[in-house]
């Protein structure tokens, strides 16, 4: 507890990864020096977020205003619940995905690493202040800055397949936020005349109750980032991407900035109290509920590791939205909790997936037979994560889902729990089979005479570098572990305000 | 009711305007239709004429004289100010006539032609030069040819 | 003597230009003229900034040229609206000039450097003058002193590549027919009100009441001014001209020449015909929206295919004047200030960009695309201020862009007109396709092996980073110019205060 003063320590929070671009920057020609600087700013801007939680603990509202933009529109920021967790989430993440990255970039010899690094700790420093922002318009202003310095990590590999790619990634989040997102906002302003997040909403009383549902719409869609279908095309194709840059995309920032988005929207533009009120947001149900079990259901089909990992994402993204659409407390509970859970799990798995891919060169589910013996680590923590998005109890994805089963019942809704159990179902009929493939299959043998047999005679163990087994393992362990944490954070949660604040 | 198909003495009264339109819409169409340069300026200019005129008879007053005091305070006097206007117009018509004539001349000197469909086909061909230069990958230094490798 | 200044601001701020550009042509020394051309360019920044501060509250400077008073003489009429737009030509120039000398030094032969900074700075002249004026007239006359010496200027790209000789003759013939146009107007508002002073043509509208004199005064203004400014489908000129003119020269008229046509055709359409001129509402929203619309998708459809950046810039500035033109179709407070803050922050984006083009121009010989291959590494200062300036051709928030479209947008809402709102952000996504195209060309491309391209000199650099910041700048602390656009906006409306039945 160092810094007392929130502002600045807000403030160093954003400021330290944005900052450290250019230390990366002038450390080019030293690749050591510039990736421990990645490093080391990810376990600084860590603690300052730590420090950051013990004042929101002590009951402080940690907030800062930068300046005007456009009269009445500011940049500031103010730590509410919600932003918090999505803070320590992604400078957490931050520090196992820096590690691995040193690991896989340089046992893939990809190149441009300064530009690499760079990006990623800006695309840090765009999530923490989306985590911050105190109103629509400087959350809009970091979710686009989000955008565009991810693009060249999708594009890094400058391929024509990965510039493809990357073009899909652009013009799907960019569309979506200008046609959509942008939409919603102004509208809101012209309507409301404010944009700031207030405790239970502003929305109420403010917009022909009829056309609600249609500026929630725009919101839901226009939030790209949340990958709800039919606007989720863009993660799959991102997965040309070199792997620590998918688990940056699926676990540390992006698609986490977009429920994240979402679920303050919900809390804090339209009211939960608003929502469940007008029924506004049923529609979202059935969407989020559909898109779950479309792509769990796509993910079966898909033999790529990462692409069959993409959809996963995209279903599980939508629980989050399902538990602001819910909109009730347990529901909002759930799906903050939920970006949590699912995040440690979805970086695990996809360190592994690069983890695999880095030792073997293999990308298809189909070729993994056997592999889990020769790398045990890496399957083992698959494995853990599994059954984390799975949603088997005691690991971290259980707690979530069970929450939003909670809010589904507090409202009624049936068919939502039943949709929630099948799409465990579907969850374990894609993710085991690659376990069970890796430990029990017995190993192609042709690809044994094939591949580099001498070497693989000599050595047991064919494990990644050590620098990509060590973070997927600790953050497979943290899946493990999450069981203790998983009461503080409900009661932490709790704080989210549901009804408007009384006081005026 | 009353239904006024022709009014002749309209028409006449207003014969100025009519010789305006005239002129002014043929010098328009040499100038959007001709395919010869100069005899663009040319249309240009009677169509900037055409303007004088205009305004050069609405200043007219029917028994009006020049704008003289002249002490009688029954004297009519034609309005000096479009007069005076049109003397500037016809400096800047003057003007874009010079600078569009030496335009032509220095077009005459690179292309070889002054004629519109000849240009348009050189300027396509140039298109057609850019874009094969564009296959090849010599870094073209645009239009100065050096060090482009002996191969061709 | 500093009294004597202030009190004549107006007259100097055109006649200054105007006096230095015959020295420049008698010292035929290109170093000499360009250090005339510069230090005239920022006595008349100076100059126009203490115009602004003048009028920025509301206050309205009435200048009698020669002493003799409107309606008979000529009165330079300064409120915050062409004040702002004075700040904008002037500011262009000086940050053009230092960017000029390397660039120009290049591509135009020695000899001929002297005149071509005097053919500037008769540019600047008439496009100041264009803007000062309060006389009808006068317009016309400063319209035709810019134009022609933008047509010799675009012809000077001739050295570099012979099509800037045709470019500029089809702009001449063009431009003369426009401002030709635009003189016929004149005459019919003169037969119809007696009187070509702007303030006294609008009380002499609403004394004498509307005729078909007026109408057909209306339309041939409109039609002049809309060849001027480039409105689709009158753009003909445009793309040619900009493409095959000097670098340095694309710069400035890019950034101010249409957006001064744009001034002018707010200062006519809601300072002499009125808000509520019913003949005007019905040609804004049934002729003017629909071609804004059609450039917003068109030229930024046609630039997507473009293989030449200069070009392709070109295209988006025609998509560009098409947002600006809808601003002022909305007829609105929201819709006039968007139109207004637009002129500032696409002249000092398109400024940018051009600069860009301007500078791969000088270190590669080429702007077209296909060439600019890997460049990002090797001039990582060009490429990353056109990175800059093309975010805010998308309108991404941080840069001046998405004020403009910001303030578009909501002045589309505040009318409840959602598919021009859904227009606007739409057209600005086929920006993104354009924009993105040279991004991937910079950056995600090996750069050919035997390249020779630098970086840029730094006299070409600190001018680009100057508008690339002030891009920014601007984009992130927008009060200031959304306060004078305001302004600009409610005197344009308070002083068009004519009902018509």
């Amino acid at each position: 507890m160092i810094i007392t003063d929130g502002s600045t320590a807000i403030l160093l929070a954003i400021g330290i990864p944005a900052f450290v671009t250019l230390v990366i920057a002038a450390l080019s020609s030293r690749p050591n020096l510039r990736d421990a600087a990645s490093v080391v700013a990810a376990i600084a801007t860590f603690l300052v977020v730590l420090d950051l939680l013990g004042m929101v603990n002590a009951g402080q509202t940690p907030s800062v205003s930068l300046f005007e933009v456009m009269p009445g529109l500011v940049i500031s920021f103010s730590i509410e619940p919600l932003g918090m967790i999505f803070a320590l989430v992604a400078s957490g993440l931050w520090i196992p995905a820096a590690i691995y990255s040193i690991g896989y970039m340089r046992a893939e010899n990809e190149r441009h690493l300064t530009r690499f690094n760079i990006c990623y700790a800006l695309a840090i420093s765009a999530a923490l202040g989306i985590a911050f922002s105190a109103n629509l318009f400087t959350l809009f202003i970091f979710y686009e800055v989000l955008t565009v310095s991810t693009y060249p990590l999708v594009a890094h590999k400058q391929t024509d397949e990965a510039r493809r790619g990357a073009r899909t990634y652009l013009a799907i989040l960019m569309t979506t936020s200008i046609l959509f997102l942008l939409t919603a906002i102004i509208w809101t302003w012209s309507a409301t005349g404010t944009l700031d997040f207030r405790p239970g909403g502003f929305i109420a009383g403010q917009v022909d109750p009829a056309l609600v549902p249609v500026l929630l719409a725009l919101f839901a869609f226009g939030i790209g980032k949340a990958a709800l279908m039919p606007f989720h095309r863009w993660l799959p194709s991102a997965m040309v991407a070199p792997t620590p840059v998918s688990a940056l995309l699926h676990a540390v920032a992006v698609v986490k900035a977009g429920v994240f988005t979402m679920l303050k929207v919900g809390v804090y533009v339209f009211g939960v109290d608003f929502l469940s009120q007008t029924d506004a947001s049923q529609w979202l149900v059935w969407l989020a509920s559909a898109s779950i079990l479309i792509a769990s259901i796509i993910a079966l089909t898909k033999d790529d590791l990462k692409a069959r990992l993409a959809y996963s994402t995209v279903s599980q993204l939508s629980y989050i939205t399902l538990g602001m659409a819910l909109a009730t407390q347990m529901g909002i509970v759930g799906g903050a909790m939920h970006i949590v859970t699912h995040a440690v799990g979805k970086i695990t798995l996809f360190m592994c997936a690069g983890a695999i891919y880095v030792a073997t060169h293999k990308k298809k589910v189909s070729e993994l037979d056997g592999l889990g013996r020769e790398m045990p680590f890496t399957f083992a923590a698959f494995g853990i994560a599994s059954f984390s998005i799975i949603g088997l109890p005691p690991f971290a994805g259980a707690w979530s889902k069970m929450y939003l089963m909670l809010g589904a019942a507090n409202t009624g809704q049936l068919a939502i729990i039943a949709v929630l159990l099948v799409s465990s179902l579907l969850n374990i009929a894609y993710l085991m089979p690659i376990v069970a493939r890796g430990f029990f299959a017995p190993a192609p043998v042709a690809a044994h005479s094939l591949g580099a047999a001498a070497a693989d005679d000599g050595k047991r163990w064919r494990e990644a570098p050590l620098l990509c087994v060590l973070p997927l393992c600790l953050t497979a362990l943290l899946c493990l572990l999450a069981i203790f944490a998983i009461s503080p954070l409900y009661d932490f949660l709790l704080h989210v305000p549901i009804l408007p604040e009384t006081y005026p | 009711m009353q239904e006024v198909v022709l009014d002749l003495e309209f028409i006449i009264g207003h014969y100025n305007y009519w010789l305006f339109v005239i002129l002014m819409m043929t010098g328009l169409y040499i100038t959007v239709s001709r395919g010869n340069l100069i005899k663009k300026v040319v249309g240009l200019n009677l169509f900037q004429t055409s303007v004088f005129m205009l305004y050069i008879s609405m200043g007219k007053i029917e028994g009006g004289t020049a704008p003289i005091l002249t002490g009688d305070p029954n004297t009519v006097y034609s309005n000096p100010l479009p007069h005076v206007l049109i003397l500037t117009a016809i400096v800047v018509g003057i003007a874009t006539t010079a600078l569009a004539l030496a335009l032509v001349v220095r077009i005459g000197e690179e292309f070889g032609s002054i004629e519109e469909d000849e240009l348009i086909e050189i300027e396509h061909e140039l298109d057609f030069a850019e874009e094969s230069a564009e296959a090849s990958p010599v870094p073209g230094q645009g239009d100065a040819n050096k060090g482009e490798p002996g191969g061709k | 003597m500093i009294d004597l200044i202030a009190k004549n601001l107006p007259a100097l701020q055109v006649v200054i230009p105007l006096m230095a550009a015959p020295v420049c042509a008698i010292f035929n020394r290109s170093r000499l003229a360009w250090l005339i051309a510069f230090v005239v360019a920022i006595a008349s920044f100076a100059m126009s900034v203490a115009l602004l501060g003048q009028t920025l509250d509301g206050g309205i400077i009435s200048y009698h040229l020669g002493g003799w008073a409107p309606p008979i003489g000529i009165e330079y009429r300064v409120d915050v609206l062409n004040a702002f737009v004075l700040l904008i030509v002037s500011g262009i120039a000086v940050v053009t000039l230092p960017y000029a000398a390397k660039s120009v030094a290049q591509e135009i032969p020695r000899e001929k450097q002297g005149f071509f900074y005097t053919a500037f700075l008769l540019c600047l002249t008439g496009l100041l003058g264009v803007t000062i004026t309060g006389d009808a007239f006068n317009v016309f006359v400063f319209l035709e002193i810019s134009s022609l010496s933008t047509y010799a200027l675009v012809a000077t790209g001739a050295e570099r590549n012979r099509r800037a000789l045709t470019a500029a003759y089809n702009y001449l013939i063009m431009g003369t027919v426009g401002a030709t146009f635009f003189v016929i107007g004149l005459g019919l508002l003169y037969m119809a009100t007696g009187t070509l002073n702007m303030a006294d043509l609008a009380h002499q509208i609403t004394l004498r009441g509307d005729t078909r004199m007026l109408h057909m005064g209306f339309a041939f203004v409109l039609v002049g001014i809309g060849l001027k400014l480039a409105m689709f489908p009158l753009h003909l000129w445009l793309p040619n001209a900009y493409t095959f003119a000097p670098s340095a020269v694309s710069v400035f008229i890019s950034a101010t020449s249409t957006k001064v046509a744009v001034y002018v055709l707010l200062r006519f359409m809601f300072g002499i015909f009125g808000f509520d001129y019913a003949y005007q509402q019905s040609t804004l929203q049934y002729v003017l929206l629909p071609l804004a619309l059609l450039a917003m998708f068109a030229a930024s459809l046609v630039a997507v295919f473009q293989t030449d950046l200069k070009r392709m810039l070109a295209y988006s500035s025609i998509a560009q004047v098409g947002y600006m033109l809808l601003g002022t179709a909305f007829m609105t407070q929201t819709g006039v200030m968007a139109t207004v803050i637009h002129l500032f922050n696409h002249a000092v984006t398109k400024a940018t960009l051009f600069m860009v083009a301007g500078a791969f121009v000088y270190s590669v010989g080429s702007s077209k695309i296909s060439e600019l291959k890997g460049l990002g590494r090797i001039m990582p200062w060009t490429s990353a201020a056109f990175v800059v300036g093309g975010l805010s051709l998308i309108g991404i928030p941080l840069t001046v862009g998405f004020v403009s479209k910001w303030y578009l947008v909501q002045a589309a809402l505040e009318l409840g007109w959602w598919p021009v709102a859904a227009a606007i952000v739409l057209s600005s996504l086929i920006a993104i396709a354009y924009v993105w195209r040279i991004v991937e060309m910079l950056y995600l491309h090996s750069p050919s092996p035997d390249t020779k391209a630098k970086e840029a000199p730094l006299s070409m650099l600190v001018p680009m980073w100057i508008l690339a910041a002030a891009t920014v700048y601007f984009g992130t602390h927008a009060a200031l110019t959304s306060a004078a656009a305001s302004r600009a906006a409610s005197t344009l409306i308070s002083t068009s205060n004519i009902i018509w039945q």
